[in-house]
């Protein structure tokens, strides 16, 4: 099908697009890399009375790292993401992750900031977001907020966002050198959204582990971080036993919904399943093993 | 609701321009408005990879993306990958290996294919696998696509 009618604008600055924003009172869509919204508006499952089109303000897209952190404006493509020797020294978890974003032609239009604003829990970003406990800039008329991943994630498709406001930075805190990291997905086609996804990060001393961070993708209606699974992993190191018993309770831990692409029950049996697999392979890349015990087709990461 | 923007891009070497709403998809637009219809219109939302071009050096859908978005962008469409009537080194490895059937997703192909092999000039069977997964081929011909890419890869490392 074909989009219905609408105003489009193509502002140049945020400054501009928070004004449109502001004249629609909630009835316009702001177009980033489009990828998820077009299907909507050609589906007409969204009639938006305008598009703000972001893709012509070039403040928006940049990466840069600052305060331990490494910033992306909200219009930095995948593609820019997954090529960038700054993401692959300091975010190698988030460039894994980002293989897992749709396909290639996909990630050359998609956007960091589009795919956790439009908050779909079964994607990529959103979980990583949640693991490694990074945050969003929102600017408004009134100015600028930082939320927090439990502020941001309401539930399907929603965000703790006020209609007039635009996502305008992700921050993600550099991950620690020598951190193990997986990020595990089951799509039914390579490059689907997950049916379910693990993001996973292991900072390991001997066979103590001093940190742990999982988060789901498509295991309910909004990210999940596996807390209790992570404390049983500080406590109990990261041999198989205590692996094992991490993935069991993040089975526990989610609560998934059935729909037409896997029932309930599967999404646990896959959220266990998963964890497990991305554990042990974080534990052998934090061990400084890359290469051992991962599968052939990452071998070329 | 906004009327007509015109669109000035450059596709296939060639200035172009044409008048259209601004909900108009980029592949109608091409097919449509500058007669190229050599990019095939499929699934319209982004999932079949049949309508893919090149956007400024870089593969993307056009049938998830607006006209006037393109305006003052460089594309390529399938029609440019033959030159002074000699087929794409692509070309001429999908046409030896029958790396087509039917030939409706074959643009799509060979555009993906394009941008795959320049980001990954030696690639694995696996990673070839996984590059293509981005087109869908509903006459399940993949092997032969494969087959294909693998062969074209060594000719397009070579200079040129």
């Amino acid at each position: 099908m074909k989009p219905p009618r609408f105003d489009y604008h193509a502002p140049t600055s945020v400054d501009e697009a928070l004004s449109l924003l502001g004249r629609y009172g909630g009835d316009a869509k702001l177009l980033a890399g489009g990828q998820s919204l077009m299907p909507l508006l050609n589906f007409r499952l969204s009639r938006p009375a305008a598009l703000i089109d972001l893709n012509r303000i070039p403040a928006l897209a940049y990466m840069k790292e600052a305060d331990g952190q490494v910033r992306f404006g909200a219009m930095t493509r995948q593609r820019a993401v997954e090529f960038s020797p700054v993401v692959q020294a300091r975010l190698p978890l988030l460039q894994e992750a980002t293989r897992w974003v749709g396909h290639l032609p996909i990630r050359t239009r998609g956007t960091i900031g589009g795919s956790i604003a439009h908050a779909d829990p079964s994607a990529e970003y959103p979980a990583v977001l949640v693991a490694l406990e990074g945050e969003v800039v929102v600017r408004g008329p009134g100015g600028e907020r930082t939320l927090r991943p439990q502020q941001l994630f309401r539930t399907y498709l929603t965000t703790g966002l006020e209609a007039d406001e635009i996502l305008t930075e992700v921050r993600l805190p550099a991950m620690p050198a020598g951190a193990g990291y997986a990020f595990e997905e089951f799509a039914r086609r390579h490059g689907d959204f997950a049916i379910v996804g693990i993001a996973a990060m292991v900072v390991v001393e001997g066979r103590h582990c001093r940190k742990a961070r999982l988060a789901t993708a498509g295991a309910g209606p909004v990210p999940v971080r596996l807390r209790a699974a992570e404390e049983i992993l500080e406590k109990d190191g990261v041999g198989d036993a205590a692996i094992d018993a991490a993935a069991q309770s993040a089975g526990e831990l989610v609560e998934p919904d059935s729909d037409i692409h896997a029932s309930a029950d599967y999404r646990r049996h896959l959220t266990r399943v998963l964890t497990a697999r991305a554990l042990r392979r974080a534990v052998v890349r934090a061990a400084g093993r890359p290469g051992a015990g991962v599968p052939a087709s990452e071998a070329s990461l | 609701m906004t009327d007509g923007v015109t669109v000035r891009l450059t596709v296939n070497g060639a200035a172009r321009e044409g008048r259209c709403e601004p909900r108009k998809l980029l592949v109608d637009f091409l097919r449509e408005d500058l007669g190229l219809t050599g990019t095939h219109v499929g699934c319209e939302h982004g999932i079949c990879g049949a309508c893919t071009i090149m956007l400024n050096g870089e593969a993307a859908r056009s049938c998830i993306m607006l006209a006037v978005q393109a305006d003052g962008a460089e594309i390529m469409t399938v029609e440019g990958l033959a030159q002074d009537g000699q087929l794409h080194p692509l070309q001429e490895a999908f046409r030896e290996h029958h790396g087509l059937q039917c030939g409706f997703c074959t643009p799509g192909m060979l555009m993906t294919a394009l941008d795959f092999l320049r980001v990954h000039p030696d690639p694995t069977e696996a990673e070839i696998r996984e590059g293509i997964s981005a087109v869908l081929c509903r006459c399940t011909g993949y092997q032969g696509i494969i087959n294909a890419v693998k062969a074209a890869a060594p000719v397009l490392r070579r200079p040129r």
